[in-house]
């Protein structure tokens, strides 16, 4: 089943759906960088994430899905390209379809870099590398020692250039978000007329407002801002 | 000021002796041309000219001429059928072009439609797909009384409208992975909206897209190129209904 055309455009659609509901989760839990209590709440959500038996399951899931995202569209792309080995001289394809929509690979591609940096700068280096530790106040008095991965943030977020790379990256996702939310329902077969317009706006605002929270985090730590 | 009743055109026209030739774009100057004259009749001006100079004349694909029969094709300045939308070639005119433009005239390009000649195509990919289950197998006998058959209005609309596909293959020329969905999704939704596709619905689609994809066709990217370029206008919900069609005979129950 999965071989099929319509089969692999199933898996891009499936697993982008997850991955944007990924985004989501992970949005709410960094939006904590931006507490103003010198990095308690973060610390204490970071240590709760990366000692949960679930939450290391469903990060392992994540994992999967992205690999087999960038997988299944290395696929349809080289059976897309066999499909016309003689190309047009004449191009006017501005006037049938958006750029992005016609780019996903392009986009695509841009979204991996930056997540390869991504997870270098902080997965990486909090997994692998001896990080820094804090002490938390616990709840019923005493208190435990912790990484303290808010200080690899925001040692992070103190270089310009960092920051650029995160906006360049963000900007990358969210033109991809743009034709990619709504093209993973459409290929569910969730495009009756009567909702498809629904759920592009909703896909629109999606794509803009959940990159611009997580563009919040650097430029607000990088000017030492906070709510 | 008056229009000009004709204009003069620079015509870059792909020219291919055979399904094995490398082909390449000619470049022909054509004067004289009528505003009010279609694409296609443009075409017929060159090729006599091209007559007259004792070279072969344009190989293209016409029938109806009357937008009706989805034989014409033509990948007019980088657009199926011309820049004009929910238009077949023939019924593009000439008063759409400005005097002293360079037309670029070019096949359909995709594997499963290879060249014969010139600017015509084989579009045979097409029959191939249908045969695979683009039919109503229908017992003989009297023919029923069409209005027992009770269809709501709202399918009816639906399945005409996606009837209305010509198999002319704009669809698959105009989307940049060359693939063959919004086509196949009209033939499936004609079908799967109506009682009449109910007893086959499910091989049906299997059989049909199982058959789109051995022929070479592409996989759909949603762009939205083939719904901007259909001549008919059949919209890219059909292929949302491809899929729930094709999903739901996968994971439904078999025989």
């Amino acid at each position: 089943m999965l071989r099929s055309s319509l089969g692999r455009k199933l898996m891009m659609s499936l697993t982008g759906l997850f991955l944007i509901l990924f985004l989501v989760v992970h949005l709410v839990g960094n939006l904590q960088l931006l507490a103003g209590d010198g990095g308690m709440s973060f610390n204490r959500y970071s240590h709760f994430m990366s000692n949960s038996l679930l939450i290391q399951t469903v990060s392992k899931l994540n994992f999967t899905f992205i690999l087999l995202h960038v997988l299944y569209s290395i696929w349809l792309t080289r059976t897309n390209a066999a499909a016309r080995p003689v190309g047009y001289a004449g191009k006017a394809a501005q006037a049938q379809s958006a750029w992005n929509s016609r780019n996903m690979g392009i986009l695509g591609t841009l979204v991996l870099v930056f997540l390869i940096v991504h997870l270098k700068g902080f997965w990486y280096q909090l997994k692998f590398e001896s990080p820094a530790y804090t002490t938390l106040p616990l709840p019923g008095g005493g208190s435990e020692v912790v990484v303290n991965a808010y200080e690899v943030v925001r040692v992070a977020y103190s270089e310009a250039w960092y920051v650029g790379v995160y906006l360049l990256g963000l900007l990358a996702v969210s033109i991809h978000l743009h034709h990619g939310f709504r093209s993973a329902f459409q290929t569910l077969g969730l495009g009756y007329s009567s909702y498809s317009q629904t759920i592009r706006s909703v896909g629109v605002a999606f794509a803009w407002i959940v990159p611009a929270l997580f563009a919040l985090i650097p430029v607000m730590m990088y000017f030492g801002l906070s709510f | 000021m008056k229009e000009k009743d004709t204009i003069a055109l620079t015509l870059k026209v792909w020219r291919q002796n055979g399904p094995s030739d490398k082909g390449k774009f000619e470049t022909y100057t054509l004067n004289q041309v009528p505003v009010n004259a279609s694409f296609l009749e443009m075409m017929d001006l060159l090729n006599e000219q091209l007559v007259g100079q004792g070279k072969s004349p344009v190989a293209f694909d016409h029938d109806c001429r009357e937008g009706i029969c989805g034989s014409c094709s033509m990948y007019i300045n980088g657009r199926a059928h011309g820049t004009q939308s929910g238009t077949t070639t023939c019924q593009l005119h000439m008063r759409h072009f400005h005097d002293g433009e360079t037309i670029t005239i070019e096949p359909w390009r995709a594997a499963p439609f290879p060249v014969i000649r010139d600017l015509v195509v084989d579009r045979s990919a097409f029959d191939t797909i249908m045969q695979a289950g683009g039919y109503v197998s229908v017992n003989t006998g009297n023919a029923p009384d069409g209005n027992a058959v009770p269809i709501a209005k709202t399918h009816a609309d639906e399945a005409f409208n996606a009837a209305a596909c010509i198999g002319c293959g704009a669809c698959v020329a105009a989307c940049k992975n060359a693939s063959a969905m919004l086509f196949v999704s009209a033939k499936v939704s004609q079908y799967a909206l109506l009682p009449q596709g109910q007893p086959e619905r499910r091989e049906r689609v299997l059989k049909m897209v199982s058959t789109m994809d051995d022929l070479g066709f592409g996989a759909c990217t949603n762009t939205g190129a083939c719904e901007a370029e259909c001549p008919k206008g059949i919209g890219v919900t059909n292929i949302a209904r491809l899929n729930r069609e094709y999903f739901g005979a996968l994971l439904g129950p078999g025989d």
